[in-house]
């Protein structure tokens, strides 16, 4: 390399110094973020507050009933956006020959996932809770929240289905299988890292979801078992946060919840880069 | 048998079909909920009074039902929040995408998975405790809750999207354009922010875009540290967005009432804008197709 310019060396410099300050800048704040809610919120985790159920009389505040809220809601949420999302994705993949359709498709899953998650609260609310009387309940939240998980384990599906070579179709369909069967044995087993990763995406972000869930699955904090606690409404952990730290400013509770859902997400962080690893090695074998 | 065998494929085609349709019922239901419920205050209201009026004041006896303050606070709200984020974001992708070593890609790659992971509620928390109080003593004001600390949590949200995708786009300009740069004598640095950053560009614009669509739509980190009061929009007052007017208010309005039925009109302008950037997006999709 020859000689550079004073002009060009102070130009390198400069882009240099802006990528450090912003690398700087990014990780910084990740590295606050967790530092701060960790330590603001692990001393108050205890497993008193975790294995109970709050009570106005004795102002005892425990966060059992919005655990378990949280896990019907995954639950829920799962069970129904799995089914559909991995149709909408054979279909696409395996059976649309008509493109305008797959973009008329795909274009509403991108709409979908546009969305913000407070308009999906509102039609929700109007459409779950009103229209189909399933009242303020998990399982509106839980309806709601399949709207807007959708377009992701159909995405996530989709791209594996992609992965999955022709000529395996083609060879069983040559043995003189039909088209279902071909989809069944063949296509669908291929598909399993598709729709973990849509797994993991979806809990993610169910479990951080909040504004969807204001106004369809409300916030209450009774303890349930599965079935009374999916048709009565319940918060779940993020909206008990919402709740306590703004409407009854008990933030030691809020920040217990936050540390919670923080090594929730780091879990669900490391899962979602374990899983990519692990099913890209077994791809390639 | 071989009709039983095509009854089947029938069927099944069709669970199929139904299945790959319900993504499109679903944006339409959406739609025309939010049009429904939408019209009527708006035409009670009048187009003009409920878009450009200045007063939300639902519950005086002489009731207004402006709106301007909520639309312009979403306005500045998500520039203000672009304007930070995108620098940060954009430096921090090139220099991912092309000067990272491999071990230091992984990690900065990490942190922005976590910023994205981190429930918004959160930050909110997070915003309500440390960026408020400190917001109050730094600028002397009567309480901290305001427009800048909302842009400050938004700005933090956007880095996610806008690193995430711009990284996409950069890291999918072809080698060529770049040895060829080298090979005319430029420095690795001029290189990637002169020939790969505008190589990249369409697909930075979706990036910035997206980032745009998730500022304008957050709700729960914003109604945490805004203030919440329906100003119109300073940096230093209390202020609320489109997305805080809907959420605050909807527990507090009897069903069916003109104030409610105006917070649907709110979310149906909201929707607007929301269209309004997806079609934005679209333009530069297609545009990064073409190229």
């Amino acid at each position: 390399m020859g000689k550079l310019s004073n002009k060009r060396k102070a130009y390198i410099m400069m882009m240099k110094a802006l990528m450090a300050i912003s690398v700087a800048i990014t990780c910084l704040l990740a590295i606050f973020l967790i530092g701060y809610v960790l330590a603001k919120g692990l001393p108050n985790v205890s497993w008193e507050i975790i294995s109970t159920s709050p009570s106005y009389l004795t102002e005892h505040i425990g966060i059992l009933p919005d655990i378990l809220n949280t896990l019907y809601i995954i639950l829920a949420t799962l069970l129904v956006v799995l089914p559909l999302g991995v149709g909408a994705a054979v279909y696409l993949t395996e059976y649309a020959r008509n493109q305008k359709l797959v973009g008329m498709i795909e274009y509403a899953a991108e709409t979908l996932s546009g969305i913000p998650s407070i308009i999906y609260g509102l039609v929700g609310m109007l459409f779950f809770c009103q229209f189909l009387n399933m009242k303020t309940s998990l399982i509106a939240g839980a309806m709601t929240l399949v709207i807007m998980n959708l377009p992701t384990v159909m995405r996530t599906t989709q791209e594996s289905l992609k992965t999955v070579p022709q000529s395996y179709r083609e060879g069983a369909f040559g043995l003189g299988a039909g088209k279902w069967r071909v989809i069944r044995t063949v296509v669908l087993p291929e598909c399993v890292d598709g729709v973990v990763t849509g797994c993991i995406l979806s809990v993610g972000r169910i479990l951080g979801e909040s504004a969807a869930l204001l106004f369809t699955a409300g916030f209450a904090h009774t303890l349930n078992n599965v079935w009374d606690g999916l048709t009565s409404s319940g918060a779940t952990l993020t909206v008990a946060l919402y709740v306590y730290a703004k409407e009854q400013g008990e933030f030691e509770v809020a920040f217990a919840i936050a540390a919670i859902l923080m090594l929730l997400t780091l879990v669900i962080n490391f899962l979602a880069d374990f899983s990519g690893w692990y099913f890209k090695r077994r791809k390639s074998k | 048998m071989k009709n039983k065998a095509n009854t089947l494929e029938t069927v099944v085609h069709g669970i199929f079909l139904i299945l790959g349709l319900i993504t499109v019922g679903a944006v339409l239901l959406i739609s025309i909920y939010l049009i429904v419920s939408g019209l009527p205050a708006i035409k009670e209201i009048g187009l003009w009074n409920f878009l450009f009026g200045g007063e939300w004041a639902p519950s005086k006896s002489d009731p207004q039902f402006g709106i301007l303050p909520f639309i312009l606070t979403s306005i500045y709200g998500t520039a203000g929040a672009i304007l930070i984020g995108t620098p940060i974001g954009f430096f921090t992708s090139v220099y991912l995408a092309k000067m990272a070593p491999k071990k230091m890609k992984q990690i900065v790659s990490s942190a922005v998975s976590l910023l994205a992971g981190i429930p918004s509620v959160v930050y909110g928390l997070v915003g309500m405790l440390v960026l408020v109080p400190a917001i109050r003593k730094i600028f002397q004001l009567p309480d901290g809750a305001s427009l800048l600390a909302a842009i400050i949590v938004l700005s933090i949200m956007v880095l996610p999207s806008i690193i995430k995708v711009s990284l996409t786009a950069l890291e999918a300009v072809p080698k060529e354009y770049e040895e060829g740069s080298f090979a005319l004598g430029s420095t690795p640095v001029e290189t990637y922010f002169k020939i790969s950053v505008p190589a990249a560009k369409s697909g930075i614009a979706t990036a910035i875009v997206l980032g745009v669509g998730r500022a304008i739509g957050e709700a729960m980190a914003v109604v945490m540290v805004s203030g919440n009061v329906a100003n119109m929009p300073s940096l230093f007052e209390s202020v609320r967005f489109l997305t805080t007017a809907v959420s605050s208010e909807m527990s507090y309005t009897a069903t069916g009432s003109l104030h409610q039925q105006a917070l649907f009109s709110i979310a149906l302008v909201l929707f607007l804008f929301i269209m309004l950037i997806n079609a934005t997006l679209n333009f530069f999709l297609k545009k990064k197709k073409e190229s």
